[in-house]
């Protein structure tokens, strides 16, 4: 068994990652051995990201800024700190830009190197938004991937595309749905998915 | 460098596959990597820089077809062997056979809540002035360093407007290398999707990216 196991370590492929399972285990276990991580920092860390920095924090900035021209003027003028006033900044939140969907120009965050993700305001990126098929397709081909999310736009509409080769995390500011004056700023809330504050919807969309 | 990282305008990746209702974790080990590397990066040990250029040296094959949490995973054993921390006999055993290099912090629970609400701020003085403006036509230099570079390749070499000024950054080209933070002025700068993709461009498409200032030339 242990010669087999030993074999494989000569191939070209790295089979040391066929199972992540028992790989990220073995780096935890040994890491906490030698006293340099806290597993008990490790729960909070996922416990953080499982429930309090999520889309949800973006959607109140977007329904905030729908509901108060002042908040979208600071937001288009200083997006970190308008975000902060909320009480969303932190890791991959640092330096923040809020970009408005108009009638004439959509806008789509990609990073095209990376996984950059504003994590303040939208928690962790979904799979698809750091995996190769979109990464590569979303600067050359956004229709092709807009359609892919269901979203076609028209055929006039400006697309203009948002690499994050930088530290600037980039919030999308759908435009707000027609049929929604006089609602308060929680239902608003209600109407803004993560991926319209990517890009790869529109608010009120049905995901 | 040109890794396998560098994906702008690559194809035949298939079409996106968003998931409906996506779980923030698709298996449990996906959490711990994330929390093992976060606690790792509190050692202070490594910068954001070279944490990236670790992930960009997975070889292409490997690259391609990992899971994202198992980019981090293969990148921070790197960074941990390379710093001192773990060697690779401990990482692939699980078990402690020599004694680690002394981390600047190690965090605990109780610091979670302040380490991830203040981040890692990398906006940093610099003593001149910008030397482009909104509206300045520039083209981005031609280079392919075998080193970190957050120029993407389909940008090289092409002409487009600085639309902002976003202040100074720490100069990842440098830092990942340990050749300092060397701030920079970072400057968005928007191409029409014709420069850069040619015959065939999508007529409505504007591509940005955030460059910094010694990406970029005059024109």
């Amino acid at each position: 068994m242990s010669e087999d196991h030993h074999h494989d370590h000569q191939h070209h492929h790295d089979n040391r990652y066929s199972d992540m399972q028992a790989r990220v285990r073995a780096l935890e276990t040994v890491l906490t051995e030698k006293g340099l991580i806290d597993p008990g920092a490790i729960d909070a860390i996922v416990e953080t990201y499982e429930t309090k920095i999520g889309p949800r924090n973006g959607a109140h900035v977007v329904a905030k800024a729908w509901s108060d021209p002042d908040f979208a003027e600071w937001l288009k003028r200083d997006a970190t700190a308008a975000i902060a006033s909320l009480g969303y900044a932190g890791r991959q939140g640092e330096h923040m830009r809020a970009v408005f969907n108009t009638p004439d120009t959509h806008n789509l965050v990609v990073c095209t190197l990376c996984s950059c993700y504003p994590w303040s305001v939208l928690g962790l990126p979904p799979v698809w938004y750091k995996a190769p098929a979109y990464r590569s397709r979303a600067v050359i081909d956004p229709r092709g991937v807009l359609a892919e999310f269901g979203l076609t736009l028209p055929e006039t509409r400006k697309i203009r595309v948002w690499d994050s080769t930088a530290e600037l995390r980039y919030l999308v500011i759908p435009e707000r749905p027609e049929g929604t004056d006089g609602m308060s700023e929680e239902a608003l809330a209600k109407l803004v998915s993560r991926d319209s504050m990517i890009g790869t919807a529109i608010a009120g969309m049905q995901p | 460098m040109n890794g396998p990282h560098d994906l702008g305008g690559q194809m035949g990746f298939g079409p996106v596959a968003p998931e409906k209702d996506e779980p923030y974790f698709h298996a449990e080990w996906e959490k711990r990597a994330l929390g093992i590397t976060l606690s790792c990066g509190a050692f202070g040990a490594w910068s954001i820089d070279e944490s990236r250029h670790a992930r960009e040296n997975i070889p292409p094959a490997d690259y391609l077809t990992a899971s994202y949490y198992e980019i981090w995973t293969r990148a921070l054993e790197v960074l941990l062997e390379r710093h001192g921390f773990a060697t690779r006999t401990e990482i692939d055993s699980g078990h402690k056979q020599t004694v680690p290099a002394t981390p600047k912090r190690i965090l605990a629970a109780d610091m979670v809540p302040g380490v991830l609400a203040r981040g890692g701020p990398c906006d940093r003085p610099v003593d001149t002035e910008p030397l482009f403006q909104p509206g300045d036509r520039v083209r981005t230099r031609n280079f392919n360093p075998t080193t970190h570079t957050r120029l993407p390749r389909y940008a090289r070499s092409k002409t487009g407007v600085v639309e902002a000024v976003q202040g100074s950054y720490v100069f990842p080209d440098d830092n990942a290398h340990g050749r300092g933070e060397n701030p920079q002025w970072v400057y968005t700068v928007v191409f029409d999707g014709g420069e850069i993709w040619g015959e065939g461009a999508d007529p409505t498409l504007t591509v940005s990216i955030d460059a910094w200032e010694s990406y970029l030339e005059r024109v």
